[in-house]
């Protein structure tokens, strides 16, 4: 039970940054100068370490350097890191998707990797078509669909439609479908990204329940995530990726906690956002740049919590509202503080350059746990100007009215209600 | 358990036969993912694994072609029809080109026929990267698999342009126009031809595919180029009566050779064997070289499409 499925030997992959056009060329005329002349590549060695805080001078950087571990048959293996650590493409590179620049992966039995369900999936053609398409797509042959057909076709519950073009689909049924055919490929090793947890609530727990199964029955699964939720509850090892190098791995609670703790050390008590990639909003017109929390860290449960936002306007900006949300580590938003919500919360700013915000919480209701920090601010009600999913993160601690014995997370948010007794026969 | 008895029994092998290189340690490896595969590794049992998936694809761009158009697979029939009654009063009506003394109508289809089957081929082939790019990067199967399928569904629409063909060919000859058909040889000579077009079209077309991964601007070429290929092909105008100082132009072309057997095997004439075999060898070379690129590009495209 313990031999090696998967083994990783020192890969790399290098990525060109920037647009792809003027200078590819020329940069393959001068790679191929170099081949020819029996020379390394000229661009491998410029390449730098992926680190996207930094301005690198290179067209050049390195997704992944050097990165090596095993697999074992039956483990289920989490990889996490922080967003472009090169998880995704690790990912790519098992699954065939791309080849790295450098590097071997050797692969024992039939692999399978769900970066998206309903891959392929053609609008026109009925459900039951598609299934034999995406299930082919997948890797699957025809005998084996057959077989397996009546069984997708219950797990998907969409019997009454399966001949309806998917595209009279609701997008529930969709993904039902989807996922029914991806649950039962059935591959030794299964490479699952986390994307593929989106949607309700209801179909993520199918998703994680299919997958806890199928590592019942001895397959290896690599599961992709930077949820570290997720991570903790499925997988037994953990690989941690730090800016395309392998960082840690083991025991994914030992791999998991030291992540944890790394990641709130980076919580400090001023954390500047200037650098800070934004995701939708280009923060052209007003920057939210640091945010401070002015009573220190880490934060306490029931207490006071004074939080400084500081913006950059480039111009006058009326009816400015702000917004701070604190999510648990598993992504799920649990606090939300916005300005808007009484009347004294709504700014304008006459001048441009930076002004600061500060929003008081009278008693913290967040228990005992890491969270993460969004912040954004926007101009009316539906004008965003900057946000930042996962600015920052802290760690709250129990205050003094937090219950003696805490029993773990039941709940995110512990709040002080008033209790009463009204049995007659007081004491 | 299992890779240390293989590791044992190699070992015994290394020291009694010690000349033999050290075998890589316990190979039983299924699959090793590698930066670049060796050129001449052409994936050809891959593609032949998922033979499933190819006939889902027909499969599908049969049936979506076809979804939500009142005239369905006529459209086939109607296009080259349109063409060939354009050609007919353009060139033999009003600029009197020449046909070998062929009904025109006969003539033109039975070089539009061929010629249309492997213009598509070429440009829906040359689009694989581009066009299937969110697939491809999602999930790995052979990608050599799209354009072969893209050649076989093709098939349809030709069988659907050939029957016109025929069609017209029974027609003249109940009329009894002089036309004599080559009828032993067509049996044996059709399936090679088209067998020669579909190859001819899905080498070049990957070949392309290859190269627009990385500049786009062969994709304008292509379209246009096609067009103008055709004029350097017997489509329209037979090789006799091509002017020597322009005959170069055709002979250097693969297709003319395919054009002009096609067109001799079924209204008579000279078979151009010696043109047809080469044109059968750069046809071979083509489609080598285009899996071996394809080959090579399916494994980094992602990264530069």
């Amino acid at each position: 039970m313990s031999d090696t499925v998967i083994k990783v030997e020192n890969i790399s992959k290098l990525y060109r940054l920037g647009e792809v056009g003027t200078g590819t060329i020329s940069h393959d005329l001068n790679r191929w100068w170099h081949k020819v002349r029996g020379k390394e590549d000229p661009y491998l060695k410029i390449g730098q370490t992926n680190d996207r805080t930094q301005k690198g001078d290179s067209d050049y950087a390195w997704a992944l350097k050097d990165v090596s571990f095993e697999v074992k048959r039956g483990e289920v293996l989490g990889i996490i890191g922080r967003n472009g650590a090169g998880k995704s493409t690790l990912l790519k590179i098992l699954s065939r998707v791309t080849t790295p620049t450098s590097g071997e992966v050797k692969i024992k039995g039939r692999i399978a990797s769900l970066l998206e369900v309903g891959t392929g999936f053609n609008p026109e053609l009925t459900g039951r078509d598609n299934i034999y398409l995406n299930g082919a797509i997948l890797g699957m042959r025809k005998q084996e669909i057959n077989r397996k057909f009546d069984e997708i076709v219950d797990f998907s519950e969409v019997e009454r439609y399966i001949d309806t073009p998917v595209k009279r689909y609701s997008s529930g049924m969709y993904v039902r479908l989807a996922f029914a055919v991806a649950a039962h490929l059935e591959p030794e090793i299964l490479i699952v990204d986390e994307v593929l947890a989106v949607g309700d609530v209801q179909f993520q727990k199918k998703c994680m329940g299919k997958m806890s199964d199928v590592a019942r029955h001895g397959k290896t699964i690599l599961f992709v995530s930077h949820n570290m939720g997720a991570v903790l509850s499925l997988c037994n090892k953990a690989v941690w990726l730090a800016n395309g190098k392998y960082f840690m791995g083991g025991k994914a609670r030992e791999v998991g906690d030291a992540y944890l703790n790394a990641n709130t050390l980076q919580s400090q008590q001023r954390v500047s956002l200037n650098t800070v990639a934004r995701a939708g909003s280009d923060g052209s017109r007003a920057k939210i740049t640091a945010i401070e929390w002015l009573d220190g860290v880490p934060l306490r449960h029931g207490c006071s919590v004074r939080v400084r936002l500081e913006i950059a306007f480039q111009n006058l900006t009326e009816d400015l509202r702000l917004g701070i949300g604190f999510s648990t580590i598993e992504g799920i938003r649990v606090v939300t503080y916005d300005s808007d919500a009484n009347q004294s919360g709504i700014f304008s700013i006459d001048t441009p350059g930076t002004h600061s915000f500060e929003l008081v919480i009278d008693k913290l209701p967040l228990n005992p746990g890491f969270y993460s920090i969004d912040v954004g601010c926007k101009s009316g009600d539906d004008h965003g100007l900057d946000y930042l999913k996962g600015a920052a993160s802290v760690e709250v601690i129990s205050g003094p009215n937090t219950p003696a014995h805490y029993f773990g997370k039941e709940a995110a948010v512990r709040l002080d209600g008033l209790w009463k007794s009204n049995s007659t026969n007081k004491t | 358990m299992n890779s240390q008895h293989t590791k044992i029994a190699t070992n015994s092998l290394k020291t009694s036969v010690a000349q033999l290189p050290a075998a890589e340690s316990s190979d039983d490896w299924s699959l090793v993912i590698r930066p670049q595969g060796r050129w001449w590794e052409l994936q050809l049992t891959d593609v032949w694994h998922y033979r499933d998936l190819l006939w889902m694809f027909v499969r599908r761009d049969f049936v979506s072609v076809y979804k939500q158009t009142i005239l369905g697979p006529i459209w086939f029939f109607i296009q080259p029809l349109l063409t060939t009654i354009m050609f007919t009063v353009i060139f033999s009506g009003i600029a009197k080109v020449s046909t070998g003394g062929l009904p025109p109508m006969l003539f033109y289809l039975a070089g539009t026929t061929p010629w249309n089957y492997f213009a598509t081929c070429l440009t829906k082939t040359s689009g694989t990267f581009i066009n299937n790019a969110n697939l491809f990067g999602k999930v790995y199967f052979p990608r050599l698999v799209t354009p072969i399928s893209i050649v076989v569904s093709n098939l349809i629409q030709f069988s659907i342009q050939f029957l016109l063909f025929l069609g017209f060919l029974a027609y003249y000859l109940i009329k009894g126009t002089e036309i004599h058909p080559h009828w032993l040889i067509i049996i044996g000579l059709t399936p090679v031809l088209l067998l020669l077009m579909a190859l001819l079209g899905l080498g070049t077309g990957i070949l392309v595919s290859s190269l627009t991964t990385k500049y786009r601007d062969l994709t304008f070429l292509v379209t246009f180029g096609v067009q103008l290929a055709m004029y350097g092909t017997p489509v329209i105008i037979p090789m006799a009566s091509v002017p020597a100082k322009y005959l170069w132009i055709m002979e250097a072309n693969p297709m003319s050779a395919i054009i002009e057997t096609f067109r001799s095997i079924y209204l008579g004439g000279v078979i151009p064997w010696m043109q047809l075999g080469i044109s059968a060898a750069v046809t071979l070379l083509l489609l080598l070289a285009g899996i071996a690129i394809f080959n090579k590009v399916e494994k980094t495209f992602m990264d530069t499409v």
